[in-house]
């Protein structure tokens, strides 16, 4: 079958000084010219050590109606890719054909005018996305019910909330008339209800055999809304297949299990306070574990450094469900007696115990964050650090018990019941029933 | 079992028509970059919307509103009067001064802040160019059409002036709008090249209020060209603002049109336009990664 878009070993080079200093004075020009006269004759083989490839051969085809899901860690690739699908940034090599007109939605609000109103927006964006004034007002009511700002369409945009300003943008661009849509890690903006509906919208453009690549972070988003993915890891292909084994294969990569990550020094999430080092799943053994029994305690071990003495650094977990639902979240100062001591510089090892008997089963991810209060910092933070299944073997003394239906709730905890008899206390009515 | 029920459901559903050649085909550009107009008339509406949102943005919560395209001029024209028509006595061609000046005022104003505005256009519209594709020539050529609104505007008082001092209108009025045109097409050649460089050289930047004031005096505005001496009227012929500046007043004021000064301008606005134009092209596929 005819693929709707063709990539064809696509390669992206960067001079590496670019990203520090992108644009020269005039003087600088002249001061480089001047210096080295022959450098404007051989400035491709001259620099070669100071450019990278943020894209090295990537090859890919997609049929139309697929939703594809890009993942990869910071910096393996996945905007550029986007960025060169979306010809703002031209590949160096390589030759990308694509059958069908391209929407992207790299940023919330494309655009948009913080001065003017909501329906000038709506214009103004569809515009600077691509399409023309009658499709505009062809899609207008739609925009607008997608959106839920009636009211304030004839209000200037700066006066929105975030979140009014984000269903607005997003609508604009998910009623796009193109074949092609190309997210970035947009939603994670905006609240629970909206990134909900959006995910609704994005399943629906799937089925309408609409394409659809999909940048993010989430694990759960991913594996919920695409049927492939592909992993980038330094500009090239890693993996490319089903949602469950690509995400897998991302989230072991470090170790071989996706419940143990530990950082080298240079790209350790965190700053000249705290910094990162490992986070692992450990089950009742104190072995890394990434399946562990419903009915089994879990410990999750954070290990960062304190660089600074005397700061105050707590250790932050939020265990979010492949729903993309954030279950609960918890800090280390819950031990009191370590976050009123005194803090010098230097490892810290921190274990966060979940009981037996309490999270429902499937995947759960864990964000592993570092923050400071008063003021509130946030040193470093990595979702998806690690992830782990929990297992029910059904085995009866579960919180299910024998029952083999679906057990609703994202969380499943062993509560205790009171329960009690009062021998043949019933109405006399019923004892004719009987 | 429900899930790939599903997928197979999906697999059957009949694909959408693809077109037989790609939409698009995205390959690294060779060295030689075609104009490619197509895409620029393709992308006409947008050009539309960003015009119009310049001007809708810049008079927003301005107490006078449109006005402020008319006071630039007038103001400017007034004190023009006072000091070089009435103080230093310069001579305006037997044109009273005021309008002498305005008509010469006008294009130039236009011209001055058509170049100023699409000439930082590009470093201005910054979040667009990282984040969505379009042909960004349409930028500084928003910010021209922005301010040609502007000159129609103050199009009302250059009549009411005429009007005012009872100028008859002759046969050379009909080349009024080659003038214009000619005005708007080097203002968009300058201010698109100045943009392009912009993105690599900030000091455009600064460097551009600069050299457009001296500019000013090296056009004919505050003086008319008869006043140079004969040897050195083909030095000012060299600025292609000048010969059309003059070219207004001839027609605006029914004299002999210099043509030879003209076709100058003509000249060389077409070398910039197009010179502008191409490498602008070539510059444009850098924009999004260093700018």
């Amino acid at each position: 079958m005819q693929p709707i878009i063709k990539v064809e070993n696509i390669g992206k080079q960067y001079t590496l000084g670019d990203n520090r200093q992108p644009y020269l004075t005039v003087r600088e020009s002249l001061m480089n010219a001047a210096r080295k006269p022959l450098a404007l004759l051989r400035k491709s083989n001259g620099d070669a050590q100071k450019q990278i490839w943020a894209l090295k051969d990537v090859s890919f085809e997609m049929q139309a109606g697929e939703v594809l899901g890009l993942i990869g860690r910071n910096g393996a690739g996945k905007s550029t890719l986007l960025k060169v699908l979306s010809r703002i940034t031209e590949p160096t090599k390589g030759k990308i054909e694509l059958y069908g007109r391209v929407a992207s939605l790299l940023e919330v609000g494309t655009g948009f005018h913080p001065e003017l109103t909501g329906r000038e927006n709506i214009f103004l964006s569809g515009a600077v996305l691509g399409m023309t004034r009658e499709e505009i007002k062809k899609q207008f009511d739609e925009i607008v019910a997608f959106s839920e700002i009636e009211k304030f369409l004839d209000t200037p945009v700066k006066h929105y909330s975030s979140g009014m300003y984000t269903r607005l943008a997003f609508a604009v661009a998910a009623n796009m008339q193109s074949e092609i849509l190309l997210v970035d890690e947009v939603l994670a903006v905006g609240d629970a209800e909206f990134q909900k509906k959006c995910l609704g919208k994005m399943s629906d453009i799937g089925s309408q055999g609409r394409t659809v690549i999909f940048v993010s972070h989430s694990m759960p988003m991913i594996l919920r809304l695409c049927q492939r993915v592909i992993l980038l890891s330094q500009g090239e292909v890693a993996a490319d297949g089903t949602p469950q084994e690509v995400t897998r294969k991302y989230l072991s990569s470090n170790l071989g299990s996706p419940a143990q990550r530990v950082w080298d020094e240079d790209n350790a999430p965190g700053d000249e306070t705290a910094r990162l080092h490992s986070i692992r799943v450990l089950n009742e053994e104190s072995e890394v574990a990434d399946s562990i029994d419903i009915r089994k305690p879990i410990t999750v071990e954070v290990e960062y450094f304190n660089l600074k003495k005397d700061s105050r650094v707590t250790a932050i977990l939020h265990f979010v469900n492949e729903a993309g639902i954030t279950l609960f979240s918890s800090n280390d100062f819950t031990n009191k007696n370590w976050w009123n001591a005194k803090r010098e510089a230097g490892k810290v090892t921190a274990r966060c115990r979940i009981p037996g008997n309490f999270l429902a089963e499937g995947q759960v991810f864990i964000l592993v964050a570092l923050g400071t209060y008063n003021p509130n910092i946030v040193h470093g933070r990595e979702y998806d650090a690690v992830s782990f299944q929990v297992v029910d073997k059904s085995e009866g003394d579960g919180v299910r018990g024998e029952c083999t239906l679906e057990w609703s709730g994202v969380v499943r905890p062993m509560l205790q019941w009171d329960v009690e008899t009062e021998k043949e206390n019933f109405p006399e009515s019923f004892e004719s029933r009987l | 079992m429900e899930q790939i029920d599903k997928l197979q459901e999906k697999k059957i559903e009949p694909a959408i028509n693809l077109p037989r050649k790609p939409l698009v085909t995205i390959q690294p550009s060779k060295s030689w970059i075609a104009l490619d107009l197509k895409t620029l008339w393709a992308y006409r509406e947008l050009l539309y919307f960003l015009t119009w949102r310049d001007i809708k943005v810049r008079y927003k919560q301005t107490l006078l509103g449109a006005a402020w395209a008319i006071i630039q001029p007038l103001f400017t024209m007034i004190i023009f009067t006072i000091f070089f028509g009435r103080l230093a006595g310069i001579p305006s061609d037997d044109v009273p001064y005021p309008l002498f000046a305005y008509a010469g005022l006008l294009p130039w104003v236009f011209f001055s802040n058509a170049v100023n505005n699409s000439g930082n256009s590009l470093i201005l519209s910054s979040n667009l160019i990282t984040k969505v594709y379009f042909p960004r020539m349409i930028i500084p050529s928003a910010a021209t059409a922005a301010g040609f609104v502007d000159f129609l505007i103050s199009l009302i008082i250059l009549a009411i002036l005429m009007i005012w001092y009872g100028v008859t209108l002759t046969i050379n009025i009909l080349f009024f709008p080659v003038l214009v045109l000619l005005t708007v097409l080097l203002a968009l050649g300058v201010g698109m090249w100045m943009s392009a460089l912009n993105v690599k050289y900030r000091d455009i930047r600064y460097a551009l209020p600069f050299v457009i004031q001296l500019w000013m005096f090296a056009t004919p505005i505050i003086y008319p060209s008869s006043l140079l001496p004969e040897k050195w009227r083909w030095l000012i012929a060299l600025n292609p603002v000048a010969g059309i500046i003059e070219g207004y007043r001839s027609s605006l004021f029914g004299k002999a049109f210099d043509w030879k000064a003209i076709a100058i301008s003509t000249i060389i606005t077409f070398v910039v336009l197009i010179y502008s134009a191409y490498s602008f092209r070539r510059m444009e596929r850098s924009f999004a990664d260093i700018i």
